[in-house]
């Protein structure tokens, strides 16, 4: 079975975030750039299947521009075989990924495809979901644990009270959560191997799909500043001060 | 302009999510139809019917909706959205895993974590884990977005008495079945909607600390439990308690981090709490730049005092 994973290059999760004076967006020039961390662990969890023999092969993808390249080998670095990288310039929203990433699906027809259940640049959660109603199969969002068994997936998912579990019958979209593993880190030799491997490059417009964005940026703010507010001595000041100044106990 | 809102429920009654989605389809002004999907849920049904605001309940009946399976419910709303200007869920769980599949099946590109509504197709939603907020207008048709439960209040559960009306189910599609879930039972407060929020961090070093000196504390304060996401990697509580960018966001009175360092993952969950209280040992924490008071300390010497200072 072939293990698709879509990634995507980000701001880094550490790095400390500026709204542009203008309004138009987010500083994005000369700050480290990253896989999105959701993206690293989808990678991971392709690899540790192929080990584990439920997977042959494992291909990264990713769309958006030249940079992607990187982060593609990043994920060749960490175990992946091949990479594909589909280049644009263009403004990207999730319903368009998620429109190349099913072009994508049909030349490849993967078993499985693995995603991050989120970008933590926009937030939108979406793509994973959006690309399993495209490919009319089952999905399985925000996995804790996953297990292949033949055509089937049983996964493990973070709900809001607590855990759930599911079948979902192959070829199936996974996405996943925190605690599904911990990605590796590339060692210094597959490094070097990574640049071997394959990688090929398409446009957005060879794989004809319409990635035109639907929704517009009116502008980006700052969020209200909170302030630091003041040092108690002791467990009974704090509480004194809840109860008569704060007024919330 | 009429609005659908998808309904988050437990068969029996309606979750408080569904009541801050209401309110925020009330200010888009229009019909409220409310969809509820079950199994055996004329109990949520009725109890819809009852919210004021709302002006119809639509109710699907049928085993393939027991779980919300995201393939069975996002068909059933794809099915029934024409003609409304807007389908709204809320930006739990529940929303996240179902919402966007739907939205796909109609062409549309949702509007993800919405936190105030400028206009029928302008919206504001935070991105980079709240460090920034973006607003954006959106061109599509129907207009698929998802509401962020602290941005809104909720619309008051009595006061409403409309129709139910039943609409056929549209099936089960056989690609996902529900195995088992792990729900924790808890006594205490919801997170999402506690009033008070007392959250143990890494620091608190076991499981057997978050009940020896965070749950009687949560007793005396009626709070709910939460945690950073170092605290629940570690296994000391369940993953449902966790607070942050891909946790539960919450935004209670009053909000108690301890032995919490404050990453901006961490407060892009609860830096919209109204007082924020931070307990850590280490007096360059991050989490005392938003804390109206700061404790420094050991939190070993701490919490039992301020178990005794509440009385
Ligand atoms: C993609 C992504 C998503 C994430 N999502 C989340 C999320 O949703 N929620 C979340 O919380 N995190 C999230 N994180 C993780 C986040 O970056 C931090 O790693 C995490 O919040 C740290 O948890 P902590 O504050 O408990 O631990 P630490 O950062 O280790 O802090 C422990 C604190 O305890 C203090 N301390 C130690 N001993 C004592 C003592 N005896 N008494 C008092 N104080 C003491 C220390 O001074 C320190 O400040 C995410 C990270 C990534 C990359
Ligand atoms: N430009 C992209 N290229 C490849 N994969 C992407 C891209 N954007 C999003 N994804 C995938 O979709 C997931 C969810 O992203 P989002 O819906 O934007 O939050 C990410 O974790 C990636 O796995």
């Amino acid at each position: 079975m072939k293990i698709l994973v879509p990634i995507k290059r980000v701001v880094d999760a550490y790095v400390a975030i500026r709204v542009k004076s203008d309004g138009s967006g987010v500083e994005t020039s000369n700050v480290k750039m990253s896989m999105n961390p959701f993206c690293e662990i989808a990678v991971e969890e392709a690899i540790r299947q192929k080990e584990a023999g439920k997977a042959d092969e494992v291909v990264v993808v990713s769309a958006g521009p030249q940079q992607c390249q990187e982060t593609l080998r990043t994920a060749l670095a960490m175990g992946a075989d091949r990479a594909i990288h589909i280049h644009t310039d263009a403004e990207l929203q999730p319903l368009g990924v998620a429109k190349l990433l099913k072009a994508v699906v049909d030349k490849e027809q993967p078993g499985l495809v693995l995603l991050g259940k989120q970008a933590i640049d926009g937030e939108h959660n979406q793509t994973g979901q959006m690309l399993a109603a495209f490919m009319e199969c089952g999905q399985a969002t925000f996995a804790a644990k996953l297990e292949i068994d033949g055509d089937t997936a049983k996964v493990t998912r973070e709900i809001d009270g607590g855990l759930e579990t599911l079948a979902v019958k192959l070829p199936a979209v996974i996405t996943t959560d925190l605690r599904l593993n911990e990605p590796r880190f590339a060692s210094l030799p597959n490094i070097m191997k990574a640049k071997k491997k394959p990688m090929d490059i398409m446009t957005a417009d060879e794989l004809g799909v319409d990635i035109a964005p639907r929704y517009k940026t009116v502008k980006v703010s700052e969020p209200p500043k909170r302030q630091a507010g003041i040092k108690v001595g002791n467990a009974a000041e704090l509480v004194e001060k809840l109860r008569n100044e704060a007024k919330v106990l | 302009m009429s609005v659908l809102v998808i309904a988050e429920h437990d068969n029996a009654s309606i979750k408080p999510s569904t009541l801050t989605t209401i309110t925020a389809a009330a200010q888009l002004g229009g019909d409220i139809h409310v969809l509820v999907a079950g199994h055996n849920a004329q109990g949520a049904a009725d109890a819809a019917a009852k919210i004021s605001g709302v002006t119809k309940v639509l109710h699907a009946d049928d085993a393939a909706y027991e779980h919300s399976l995201a393939e069975n419910l996002a068909k059933l709303i794809a099915a029934n959205a024409d003609g409304y200007s807007h389908v709204l869920a809320p930006a739990s769980f529940f929303g996240k895993n179902v919402l966007p599949r739907a939205a796909a099946l109609k062409d549309a590109q949702q509007i993800s974590d919405v936190t105030a509504i400028e206009g029928a197709d302008t919206f504001v939603r935070p991105i980079y884990a709240g460090n920034a907020f973006e607003t954006v207008q959106i061109s599509d048709p129907i207009k698929f977005v998802s509401i962020r439960m602290t941005g809104f209040d909720a619309a008051a559960s009595e006061g409403g008495s409309v129709a139910v009306e039943s609409i056929a189910s549209t099936g089960d599609t056989g690609l996902t079945s529900f195995v088992g879930a792990e729900i924790v039972k808890s006594e205490r407060p919801d997170l999402s909607t506690a009033t008070v929020v007392i959250s143990g961090g890494r620091a608190l070093g076991s499981g057997e600390n978050f009940e020896k000196l965070i749950e009687p504390l949560a007793d005396k304060l009626n709070a709910a439990i939460g945690a950073s996401r170092a605290a629940v990697d570690a296994g000391y509580i369940s993953n449902d308690h966790q607070v942050g960018q891909t946790g539960k966001i919450v935004a209670p009175n009053l909000y108690i981090a301890v032995g919490i360092s404050g990453a901006i993952q961490h407060l892009a969950g609860m830096k919209d709490s109204k007082i924020i209280v931070a307990i850590n040992k280490d007096e360059e924490a991050p989490i005392f730049q938003i804390a109206d008071y700061g404790l420094v300390g050991d939190l070993f010497e701490i919490l039992p005092q301020l178990e005794e200072a509440l009385g």
